[in-house]
């Protein structure tokens, strides 16, 4: 089933510049698995080498964080949006 | 060179001054081809601290929804240090999740705020000129 995931503009390079494309999988961590495949350079950039998603980037389907769900084990149905994000954060100190 | 709408920096302003003591920091909604700022989201630091900020996730995702609705995109970011100068400091640099975004950076150290915005590309930091439009 395929699902619109739509990037951030970081990741964009990866994926000759689209903002957002449409990648088959039943579940969360599928679907960012055939994105990779499809998209080689999108490999270790959201999930790291040990199948774990990266602590600097929040993924949501719809609107919940994956982190809230069943994580990359999330389950995924018709529809379904997944938009990833970068989580921004600094200081002065 | 970041053109930002007088209207947008002073929202940038007053958000910073009203999250006092702590820091503050918002989300900012323009075109990257042309570096114009169109809007301005500010965002609850959920860090809730003098020295660090992190954009609430669930604020940032519907700035970007927001963005996206209006043809626009999220190009930056900006913040407040509340006690050092409007330069990025190690964590700014360390935690910088994009080449592409314009950083902004506010100081109230001073009894003036001071604003100024950089891009930060793999480790470096390059000041850019604000021009303030409408002013």
């Amino acid at each position: 089933m395929p699902v619109e995931v739509r990037l951030p503009s970081m990741l964009r390079i990866h994926v000759q510049g689209q903002s957002s494309l449409e990648v088959k999988g039943e579940t969360v961590g599928e679907v960012l698995e055939n994105l990779a495949k499809e998209n080689p350079g999108m490999t270790g950039q959201i999930v790291d080498g040990e199948g774990v998603l990266r602590k600097f980037v929040n993924v949501y389907v719809n609107d919940d964080d994956i982190r809230y769900l069943n994580q990359l084990d999330t389950k995924l149905s018709s529809g379904d949006v997944i938009t990833i994000l970068p989580a921004v954060a600094g200081g002065g100190w | 060179m970041l053109h930002l709408p007088a209207g947008i920096y002073q929202q940038i302003l007053s958000h910073c001054l009203s999250g006092l003591p702590e820091e503050a920091c918002g989300l900012l909604g323009g075109q990257f081809a042309t570096a114009e700022v169109f809007r301005c989201y500010p965002t609850r630091n959920v860090a809730a601290s003098a020295r660090v900020y992190t954009v609430d996730p669930l604020e940032h995702l519907k700035a970007d929804r927001d963005a996206q609705a209006c043809g626009m995109e999220i190009i930056g970011v900006f913040h407040s240090h509340t006690h050092t100068e409007a330069y990025p400091s190690e964590t700014d640099v360390n935690q910088a999740p994009d080449p592409l975004w314009h950083y902004v950076l506010v100081s109230l150290r001073h009894p003036s705020p001071v604003l100024r915005s950089y891009r930060i590309i793999g480790g470096n930091i390059a000041e850019e000129s604000v021009v303030l439009k409408g002013h």
